[in-house]
């Protein structure tokens, strides 16, 4: 809110891995306030553990993580709760909580972190849950869904209190073109007209082409980023082999589909 | 609230026709919201309107609970019949606001799920026992063949699992099963001992411990330290793997799970509670010989009344059948109610309850059973 159109995520000569296992070096970017990032990268390259370095749940080997200024890593029980309210996410397995309704779920955070009345936390979770496609699924628990269904509700609790940045790891794995265009439209429609900031990870193509502002690529071999770029420019990149197998290798197998 | 923003407030203005007029002004945002909502209810429910109309020009910001509020207006409107314009409203917001079916949301109020009602209820719960029944025959059953299979050919077994068993229920459990018997053969004697003494008979003790303790007391706090340590841990593995999918994993390989995960579970607590109940008896004596020696009489004594108040070769074939047929009791319980688990994260938790509590229920009906049989046969 204070800042101006600095970046709002600053990444920093990471360093991170498990254990004494490395999995990615020096890793170092900034995400603008308002700008769609995506993260891409073969399976297991480490774009999940990357996030989690972000959202501060994981401390890097080495380097810093700052959000909105404030560095993640250092930061005192005060300062993270403030990075907290700021950012929202939605992990890869959606992490829904299983003993709650998804209407619960989704307006957990209302309840604890505003002074809503009870009719209006309800209606605004109702809300988040319609814009993913859930309408009428308050009552359900998460295990009587599906798993894209999971995911759709995981994304709209990690929305509910529009948070200033969103990370979203995988959002339209497992959801039909469908349900997965429409969350491109949304996540579209919030960077404008909110100025929201998002971190997705993603292997769907389209959906590049659709959200992106600014693309990332980590290699698992090099265990860092080995391209950063538009999409259009990633697509058009001919020096790197890299980047040329992943958005030519999916470009051809969607061909031959 | 503190962080509501000074310029962030609503202005409601009612004229004698039933037209009621809000202007919203500020920053619309999770913080502010709350309060705004309340205003705004408090103001509708005490000027009823006709029309209301909002002006949305001094809106700095309106973040997903801002539309929300826009909404509930509409929602209101709709049902307490009143009409609701927006005035000014910026076109993003405006699309943001459209993005939402008034008649979506008025229709799935009423939608919610319904509610069984008391005799919907008891016959659920009936028809819910008579099919735990039905699954607990058709269970053992299935462990029946599947043991059999096992048997004749036990190259089918993984002998692997059963070592692992044997050494995590039984092995393991030898320290906490001996320093309970112990525990319980020095409570009785004790107990007992102060009552008999007042009619002179204390040196019963000897025989009262004896037979409590190793025919009914020994065997069943064995199988009640099995079925909480062992049956809830089989439940909780189980479980866990039936959340995540393994159990259909395994079925869709063609590996059934009663043979490739309960029978190793099952045989292998069939083996050791004997060993474990006659550890528990063991003990149980020599707490109770503790307190016998303390009031006086000598060891010989001891041994010659607890010899002759059991019979030795009979009590043994009574210990091992019992230990026996607790451990299957406890064990199949376990993987029983494991294998039952439903979705979610507390099922495992239900099942590892049921485990226990299925566990010590058969295992008491046993004993029952054991008390008629053994005094029939005499021994
Ligand atoms: N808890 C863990 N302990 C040890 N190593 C881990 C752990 N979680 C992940 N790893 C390792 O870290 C590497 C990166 O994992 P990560 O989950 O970040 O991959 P990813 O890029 O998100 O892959 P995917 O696209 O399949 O989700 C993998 O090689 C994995 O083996
Ligand atoms: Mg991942």
């Amino acid at each position: 809110m204070s800042t101006q159109a600095g970046p709002i995520i600053q990444v920093e000569h990471v360093a991170a891995g498990y254990h004494e296992t490395v999995i990615l070096e020096d890793i170092s970017f900034q995400v603008a306030k308002g700008e769609v990032l995506v993260i891409v990268g073969s399976s297991g390259c480490g774009k999940s553990t990357l996030l989690k370095h972000m959202i501060g749940l994981m401390a890097p080997l080495k380097g810093k993580v700052l959000i909105d200024g404030d560095d993640i890593v250092a930061a005192d029980a005060e300062v993270k709760h403030r990075i907290l309210r700021k950012i929202g996410v939605m992990f890869q397995t959606g992490a829904l909580f299983g003993s709650m309704t998804l209407l619960e779920n989704v307006r957990l955070a209302l309840d604890e972190f505003t002074d809503m009345p009870h009719e209006a936390a309800d209606l605004i979770a109702l809300m988040k849950l319609d814009l993913v496609g859930l309408n009428g699924y308050g009552e359900y628990m998460p295990a009587e869904l599906s798993g894209g269904m999971q995911k759709r509700a995981a994304i709209a609790r990690a929305m509910v209190l529009d948070p200033q940045i969103l990370f979203l790891d995988e959002p339209s794995a497992g959801l039909d073109p469908v349900t997965s265009a429409g969350l491109d439209a949304l996540i579209r429609s919030l960077a404008e007209t909110l100025g929201m900031t998002f971190v997705i990870v993603t292997h769907e193509l389209a959906s590049i082409f659709a959200v992106a502002d600014r693309v990332i690529m980590l290699e698992k071999e090099i265990k860092t980023i080995v391209a950063t770029g538009t999409p259009q420019e990633m697509r058009d990149c001919t020096d790197n082999p890299w980047v040329q197998r992943f958005f030519h290798r999916q470009a051809e197998s969607r061909v031959t589909h | 609230m503190s962080n509501v923003h000074v310029n962030t407030r609503v202005r409601s203005e009612v004229d004698t026709s039933g037209n009621l007029t809000f202007g919203y002004s500020g920053r619309l945002d999770a913080a502010t919201v709350g309060t705004l909502w309340r205003q705004t209810a408090e103001v509708l429910r005490s000027a009823a309107p006709k029309r209301v109309s909002v002006l949305a020009d001094e809106i700095a910001y309106c973040d997903g609970s801002g539309v929300g509020l826009l909404f509930w207006l509409r929602l209101r409107g709709r049902r307490d019949g009143f009409s609701v314009e927006f005035k000014g409203l910026r076109e993003d917001l405006a699309a943001r606001l459209e993005m939402f079916d008034v008649e979506a949301f008025a229709a799935a109020g009423q939608g919610r799920r319904n509610h069984f009602s008391l005799p919907d209820k008891v016959g659920h719960y009936i028809w819910g026992f008579l099919e735990d029944v039905g699954e607990h025959l058709a269970f053992v059953g299935e462990l029946f063949t599947a043991t059999v299979k096992c048997l004749v050919r036990p190259g089918q077994l993984r002998w692997k699992d059963v070592f692992l068993t044997a050494e995590r229920a039984g092995a393991n459990a030898v320290g906490i099963v001996a320093l309970l018997g112990f525990l319980f053969g020095l409570i009785m004697a004790f107990s007992s001992a102060m009552p008999l003494r007042r009619f002179g008979a204390d040196v019963y003790v000897a025989d009262l411990a004896a037979i409590a303790l190793v025919r009914v007391i020994g065997p069943f706090i064995t199988a009640v330290i099995l079925a909480g340590r062992s049956g809830s841990a089989y439940a909780a593995e189980l479980g866990t793997m039936k959340i995540n999918d393994e159990i259909d994993a395994l079925t869709t390989m063609g590996l059934e799970p009663v043979r490739f995960l309960v029978v190793p579970k099952v045989l292998a607590t069939m083996l050791v509670t004997p060993l474990l109940t006659v550890i528990a008896n063991l003990f149980g004596l020599i707490g109770s010989g503790i307190v016998i020696l303390s009031i006086g009489f000598p060891l010989v004594t001891y041994i010659s009344h607890v010899k002759s108040a059991v019979d030795v070769d009979v009590l043994l074939i009574g210990v091992v059948l019992k230990g026996i047929v607790f451990g299957g009791l406890v064990a199949g319980a376990g993987c029983l109610r494991g294998l039952q688990t439903q979705t979610g994260a507390s099922a495992v938790g239900i099942s590892t309850t049921r485990a226990v509590v299925s566990g010590i229920i058969l295992v008491v009906m046993a004993e029952g059973l054991f008390a008629v049989l053994l005094h029939f046969l005499g021994i």
